[in-house]
């Protein structure tokens, strides 16, 4: 399951450090192992708004250190049922990153200040770029490192691990 | 060039000679995940080799977080962890035997080991000498089934410690004020490596309390070298053989190097709603709170009760104060009970929550209301941290939460007549 090579939508602005609490707070512990249930929570301590507004493909667009706090890898799994193609930060935390990338989603890093809430915009994940078709402007994102991208193109560390049975570095 | 404790660790584990920036397979230690992330590691478990483990004594399952359960959800979730254990023969520790940190404290963690855990403050174990982080549900499932995992060896930052402590003034103010130094990312993918004379004299359990908030400023690991104390507190466990002195090189290679004068630190508190939104106890003096949360795997041990005991002895809480004491074991809570600090806390009017995580991330037992403000012992502050993002909550050490529990308003410990 090979994420798509062109990404396209609108983008939901964030500021700086937005923690795994504002993501899906953890008074929603009872809900985990009833996803569907635990998505409709998504980001609401962030943005109330957001759960209902975000539309398959949309971008969560986020200042630095996105995603600090707690492992909870339901932090990346509700923002990928959400149908969000991919985060774009400033930086984000360690443990985030891995989650996101171990659940096929891209987190890639770039000067997010560019970008205005709503704009339309377009990321290709081969070429490294990300177009904000609304401003015209254009940035490139950081290097992922080769066994993270391998993880991605398979969609997912699980999928990738059942693959291969191991890892290839 | 000689190498960081990270780079030993990583080299030993991964049969390689490794330096900082290299992307290693390493053998892991102990695998762990708790009952809010257990269930989720679990599944994914289950379709890597169909759940079958590579150890299962190296693998863990602790009920904390959720303890006793608070509703039927919860509770078919803790059905289900012991089930996994039941068909896997893997370790289960019960709701009641303590928080995970401080259980893979007392029952694991050796020098040298790599321990890997769902739950971010897996690095608590680093006050032992263990390369210890925490990961996602997917990372420790593949853990479980295949007993490695991929690391990226981190950078380090030596963190040098001289000097000694003032009184009411220890752990938890020093790493407040260092990740106030370093920002709430200053650290991220970085190894903090911890070394000085006010280190080679701090107690496990404080070395513990530093170890656990490193990932508050974005860390991998907070790593303490070896030595008698670590000695000495193994043999208290039973585990005198699993003893190894471990210590940088004395030319190793540090990204950045902090020094801190432990003489010149003071009571310190994390203002709402960031970790690193630090400042001393005193600017915020006559600040009202409404509830103290006085535990966790930050503060939760018998010299952090032991402290609250030495205020709080033969005085009351403020009547307008919630005072919340939560062991952070059976072992603490034993302890506790043998030499009188229970007796002491129940006497000043708090309440004793069995060992477990609590009030701490808002799903149970002292969630707080509109507007609240509570003073915590805990970790993080972030907003709905406490169950309602409409709260807000303050980080301190257990001797400022104490004194603070008397009067009703954050005050400084010093002030304690």
């Amino acid at each position: 399951m090979m994420p798509e090579t062109v990404l396209r939508g609108r983008a939901f602005k964030f500021g700086d450090n937005i923690s795994t609490d504002h993501i899906i707070p953890g008074k929603y512990a009872h809900l985990r192992s009833d996803l569907p249930e635990l998505a409709k929570h998504v980001m609401e301590d962030a943005d109330p708004t957001f759960a209902n507004q975000v539309k398959p493909g949309d971008f969560i667009v986020a200042g630095k250190n996105f995603g600090l706090g707690s492992s909870r890898e339901h932090a990346a799994l509700v923002i990928k049922m959400a149908g969000v193609s991919a985060i774009l930060a400033k930086s984000v935390a360690r443990i985030f990153f891995r989650n996101a990338i171990n659940q096929g989603l891209p987190v890639l890093i770039c000067d997010t200040d560019k970008i205005s809430a709503g704009d339309e915009i377009e990321v290709n994940l081969t070429a490294s770029t990300v177009s904000d078709l609304t401003n015209g402007v254009k940035l490139t994102f950081g290097k992922i490192p080769k066994v993270m991208l391998d993880i991605l193109s398979e969609g997912g560390l699980i999928p990738y691990i059942t693959k291969h049975g191991d890892f290839k570095l | 060039m000689g190498k960081t404790l990270s780079e030993k660790i990583l080299s030993e584990k991964s049969g390689a000679d490794v330096r900082a920036g290299d992307i290693v397979i390493a053998q892991v230690d102990l695998a762990f995940a708790q009952d809010t992330t257990g269930p989720l590691t679990v599944r994914q478990c289950k379709e890597v080799k169909h759940g079958r483990l590579a150890n299962p004594q190296r693998t863990a399952i602790f009920l904390d977080h959720a303890i006793p359960s608070p509703n039927q959800q919860l509770s078919n979730d803790h059905q289900f962890l012991r089930r996994f254990a039941e068909e896997t023969g893997c370790q289960i520790f019960e709701g009641g035997s303590g928080i995970c940190h401080q259980l893979v404290a007392e029952k694991f963690a050796n020098p040298g080991d790599i321990i890997v855990g769902a739950d971010s403050h897996t690095v608590t174990a680093g006050g032992l000498g263990a390369f210890a982080t925490g990961m996602g549900s997917s990372d420790i499932a593949v853990v479980f089934a295949l007993g490695k995992t991929w690391f990226r060896v981190p950078e380090t930052f030596k963190i040098t410690i001289n000097g000694k402590f003032q009184k009411w003034v220890g752990a938890k103010d020093l790493v407040l004020h260092l990740i106030g130094v370093l920002g709430a990312d200053g650290a991220t993918y970085k190894a903090l490596e911890f070394d000085g004379n006010a280190v080679a004299s701090m107690t496990i359990s404080q070395r513990l309390t530093v170890a656990n908030m490193a990932v508050e400023a974005g860390a991998k690991v907070g790593i303490f070298p070896s030595d008698n104390m670590t000695r000495r507190y193994l043999a208290s466990q039973g585990r005198s053989s699993k003893y190894q002195a471990l210590r940088p090189d004395a030319d190793a290679e540090y990204e950045r190097a902090i020094a801190l004068d432990a003489s010149e630190l003071e009571p310190m508190v994390a203002m709402p709603h960031a970790v690193n939104n630090v400042t001393p106890v005193k600017m915020l003096a006559g600040t009202k709170i409404d509830q103290v949360f006085i535990g966790t795997c930050t503060n939760g041990r018998l010299e952090d009760l032991a402290a609250a005991a030495a205020i709080l002895k033969s005085k009351k809480r403020n009547q307008r104060v919630r005072l919340i004491v939560a062991p952070a074991s059976q072992q603490v809570l034993s302890k506790a009970m043998r030499i009188g600090y229970i007796q002491i806390l129940v006497a000043a009017g708090a309440m004793i929550l069995p060992p477990g995580c609590a009030a701490c991330l808002g799903v149970h037992q002292g969630v707080l209301g509109d507007n609240e403000v509570c003073l915590s012992t805990a970790n993080r502050n972030f907003k709905g941290r406490m169950g309602n993002p409409e709260a807000s909550i303050y980080l301190a050490s257990p001797a400022t939460a104490a004194a603070s529990a008397l009067t009703g308003e954050i005050t400084d410990p010093r002030e304690v007549k």
